[in-house]
């Protein structure tokens, strides 16, 4: 983990309100599910925003994020050339290496874009992997699972593209030997107790506000079954039958 | 240009290379800063404030950010003063720099039962935070009342034969009554300030943010008035002073010297900018080069 100054690659609008950042990597190797806190500012802010990894290579880390408030609308503004400065890779990714045959990961709106680097890394791993993503109206993202995935399924909250209603209406956790959710608590939620139901593993990508990234101020505990833990030290993945839900 | 500058005080008999010290809660025990740099450079590091058996701390929403400045709801969650004493001190003791343990308490009991084990273990210094509500008198928190802070004090004291800081509250009705009733009552140093109350609504939710409904507040905001109660309290107390309270820059460290503290802790900002230690500290060398300071104690308390 470091903290670093970095340049804007890119910083583009690819949806009403979703931009998806390019910075240069210039920090240790990245694992699927991890992210960085950033900030565009000196001290007009006081606190550093976590956003999670979409993707990366050797050279380039990629941001997907929505503009939500006053650290994510500076973001926004940032040109190509620009400094900005990131604290990272932060957090526990997915366990990648331990996961085989038939995995489905499951985003929904801005828990979307993590599960992509994730999706490319089993992959590679050689598991099979599918892809539900729920999207509230515009779709973003999906063209960037498509390499990864065997099937990918969507949804749309009104029915304009896809499957009308949620994602998880789709889901059969018993298709598979692992699930993987990142987005609202109340989609994941969901998700973790139709895995309970049937016995399958489940992975949860947790929010919470934070203040160092680190570990150090506890900001961001949340209680689990082994005691109080860190989201942004010990997670942000969890396994569901960890968490006190 | 190579001036030297001196940065190096006395506290309590205690001797810190440099005036800097991470602030309490806001470090952790040193480990996860020192990934980031060296954190064996500041002159100390307060511990997460530690209570005599295990907290989980409060439910909820536990930080905010304000302008220039955050508040935080975290509630004390710590492993408790046997564990900090089995693992908590070996890691700070790695660092070479002076190791102040930190501790709260909701009772007159536990406060003297943490006080005596912290007292005989491998620790530099013990800095007694009175902030914490008192569950025997309705919440109010030890901080507010002269006298009910002297109580505590002195039965630390009784105890404690470490040198002894006293963390003062902001809340305090008289900030000055309060630092002079805990000298009075055997205190070697004291150290201000701990957060203000303070509160944010979620207007959505037309509910408050904290579950606690109050949080602390710290960070810039809070500097001119920290400072100005750092200037107050050193006018009438002979023990030194750590002052603190949105400290970000060399700058504001001066400006606390100035105000008569001999050493400022740093706490917020490592949320900002988490090498703010060493760059602060590299950035106030250069600042008392410029400013012809040979040796940081000749501007204390000149103002
Ligand atoms: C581990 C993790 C990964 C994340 N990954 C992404 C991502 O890939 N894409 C994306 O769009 N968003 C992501 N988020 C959410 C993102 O951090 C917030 O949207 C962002 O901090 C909002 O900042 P703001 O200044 O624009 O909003 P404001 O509301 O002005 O922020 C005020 C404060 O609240 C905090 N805050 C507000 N909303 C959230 C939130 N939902 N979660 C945590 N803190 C919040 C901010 O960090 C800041 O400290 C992630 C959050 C976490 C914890
Ligand atoms: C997240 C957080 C946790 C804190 N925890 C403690 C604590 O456990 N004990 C304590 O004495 N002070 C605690 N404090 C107060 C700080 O040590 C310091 O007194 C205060 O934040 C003012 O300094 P600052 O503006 O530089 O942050 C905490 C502050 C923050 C922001
Ligand atoms: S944000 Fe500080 S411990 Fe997680």
């Amino acid at each position: 983990m470091r903290y670093f100054e970095s340049r804007v690659i890119a910083n583009q609008r690819v949806a009403d309100d979703i931009f998806v950042l390019q910075v240069e990597r210039n920090s240790a190797e990245v694992a699927a599910g991890q992210f960085y806190m950033l900030k565009s500012w000196d001290k007009e802010l006081t606190l550093m925003r976590p956003v999670s990894v979409f993707k990366a290579d050797e050279s380039v880390l990629w941001f997907m994020y929505r503009v939500v408030g006053s650290g994510t609308s500076r973001i926004s503004a940032l040109m190509p050339g620009d400094k900005m400065r990131l604290l990272g890779p932060c957090g526990n990714g997915y366990p990648c290496d331990a996961l085989k045959g038939r995995i489905a990961v499951v985003g929904g709106g801005l828990g979307i874009p993590p599960l992509c680097e994730t999706a490319k890394t089993l992959k590679a791993r050689g598991a099979t992997v599918d892809a539900y993503l729920g999207f509230r109206d515009a779709l973003f993202a999906v063209e960037d699972f498509e390499p990864h995935c065997e099937n990918i399924f969507i949804s749309t909250e009104k029915g304009e593209e896809g499957y009308r209603g949620f994602i998880t209406d789709l889901l059969s956790p018993e298709n598979y030997d692992t699930v993987i959710t990142c987005g609202p608590e109340v989609m994941m939620r969901k998700v973790a107790s139709m895995c309970a139901m049937t016995d399958t593993r489940c992975y949860c990508s947790l929010e919470h506000r934070m203040a160092c990234g680190i570990g150090a101020c506890l900001g961001c505990s949340i209680r689990t079954k082994s005691g109080m833990r860190r989201v942004c030290k010990d997670g942000p993945v969890f396994l569901s039958s960890e968490l006190e839900w | 240009m190579d001036k030297n500058v001196t940065l190096s005080v006395e506290i309590a008999g205690v001797p810190f290379k440099n005036p800097l010290v991470a602030a309490s809660g806001t470090f952790g025990f040193g480990g996860e800063y020192d990934e980031l740099y060296d954190v064996g450079c500041l002159g100390g590091i307060s511990s997460k404030g530690l209570t005599l058996h295990p907290k989980d701390g409060n439910e909820g929403i536990r930080v905010w950010e304000t302008a220039s400045g955050m508040m935080n709801s975290v509630g004390l969650q710590n492993p408790g003063i046997d564990e900090f004493i089995d693992t908590g001190i070996a890691q700070m003791r790695q660092f070479g720099n002076v190791l102040i343990a930190n501790m709260g308490g909701h009772s007159m009991e536990d406060y003297v039962a943490g006080a005596a084990k912290l007292s005989n273990a491998d620790i530099d210094m013990l800095e007694l935070n009175i902030s914490c509500p008192n569950v025997k008198s309705g919440g109010m928190a030890f901080g507010i009342k002269a006298e009910v802070a002297r109580e505590v004090v002195k039965a630390v004291r009784d105890v404690c034969h470490k040198p002894l800081i006293v963390k003062l509250s902001p809340n305090a009705e008289n900030i000055v009554d309060m630092a002079m009733a805990c000298e009075d009552a055997g205190a070697d140093a004291l150290s201000l300030v701990n957060t203000f109350q303070a509160m944010a609504i979620d207007i959505h939710k037309r509910k408050p943010v904290f579950n606690n409904v109050y949080a602390g507040l710290s960070g810039a905001a809070i500097k001119p008035i920290a400072l100005r109660m750092v200037h107050a309290v050193c006018q009438k107390v002979r023990v030194p002073v750590f002052g603190m309270g949105g400290v970000y820059t060399a700058e504001d460290v001066l400006e606390f010297v100035m105000a008569g503290a001999t050493a400022v802790q740093i706490g917020t900002v490592n949320f900002n900018n988490p090498l703010a230690g060493r760059d602060i500290l590299d950035a106030l060398v250069r600042l008392c080069q410029q400013e012809g300071i040979s040796n940081i104690s000749e501007v204390r308390g000149v103002c």
